[in-house]
């Protein structure tokens, strides 16, 4: 079951695991950033097991989540509007 | 050198000014092909799959083309009914197309007069592959996907999209199971245009959100 729900404000863990060997689907320029989750996209294997070839028994759940550009870049020259989303997968957000 | 004296050497023998031969891209065995080779004829000695097998796929998978994707995007612009499933339900409202789309799940991002949408992988080169293709080579450049999230709007004016800045620019990172086609706006003036003569008009590169569609 999600554990968070749409609307709820998250934040990206701010972890940085060596590497290799190391497969995580998190992109460097998001963690520590604070989003909102956009939607639960469902449950799945964990590709930091997969990539290696291992089936964790238990599926983890994926949200969107949304962040605004203006607060992941100082310098950003768009809209106040503008916004990302990105796909992350549960054990990679904490609540605020 | 002028283009004519250029175009004329071109029919002379000259033994001393031979242009170079074009380089093969296939006369070298890396370790991946090397790899590809052994596990594809491990699998054929075992009879667990056959060399027709892996031709039919491999052809099944070169016929996709963007035009599938822009025959979704024309349907939806006429048929509304179509549109609510397309945005509802992507999976189920492209079977209906033939299209399987295997077990990845897809999202269809409707452009508005107050968002555009652009795709990107940042990590990689994720892309609708089930209805678009190959993706092109520029979006799995570095650049394009390091840029294209910290200023898109750059980004698009350099594919000659100019969007206003009241409209929210939306950028979309597919960083693990979904994939995304943006679903773009009817262009104006193609009012009066019948679904199959607005296929041609819809490219591949306004599904991925860096171009809008004109008549």
């Amino acid at each position: 079951m999600p554990q968070f729900t749409v609307g709820e404000k998250v934040r990206v863990l701010s972890q940085w695991p060596p590497s290799p060997p190391i497969h995580c689907r998190t992109p460097y320029y998001i963690r520590g950033c604070s989003g909102v989750i956009e939607r639960y996209c469902g449950d799945f294997a964990n590709p930091e097991e997969l990539a290696f070839g291992r089936v964790d028994p238990i599926n983890l759940s994926l949200y969107r989540v949304r962040f605004k550009q203006l607060d992941l870049w100082k310098s950003y020259q768009g809209g106040i509007s503008d916004m990302i989303d990105i796909e992350i997968y549960e054990n990679w957000l904490e609540k605020i | 050198m002028t283009e004519t004296s250029d175009h004329e050497h071109l029919h002379q023998y000259d033994p001393g000014h031979e242009h170079p031969l074009q380089a093969d891209q296939d006369d070298s065995i890396t370790y991946f092909k090397a790899m590809e080779a052994a596990v594809r004829n491990l699998l054929i000695e075992k009879k667990l799959i056959t060399a027709e097998q892996i031709r039919e796929k491999i052809e099944q998978m070169d016929a996709r083309v963007p035009a599938n994707g822009a025959k979704i995007i024309a349907k939806s612009w006429v048929d509304l009914e179509f549109k609510r499933k397309l945005l509802a339900n992507p999976r189920k409202a492209i079977e209906e197309f033939g299209h399987d789309i295997g077990p990845l799940h897809l999202i269809v991002l409707e452009n508005t007069e107050k968002v555009h949408n652009v795709v990107v992988c940042t990590l990689c080169s994720c892309y609708p592959r089930w209805i678009l293709g190959l993706p092109p080579d520029w979006y799995k450049s570095r650049e394009y996907r390091s840029r294209v999230v910290r200023e898109p709007r750059e980004v698009l004016q350099e594919f000659g999209t100019n969007i206003s800045l009241d409209r929210e620019v939306r950028v979309h990172d597919s960083t693990a199971d979904m994939r995304y086609l943006v679903l773009p706006m009817r262009p104006k003036g193609s009012e009066g245009m019948t679904e199959d003569e607005l296929v041609p008009l819809i490219g591949r590169d306004a599904m991925i959100g860096v171009t809008e569609v004109k008549v």
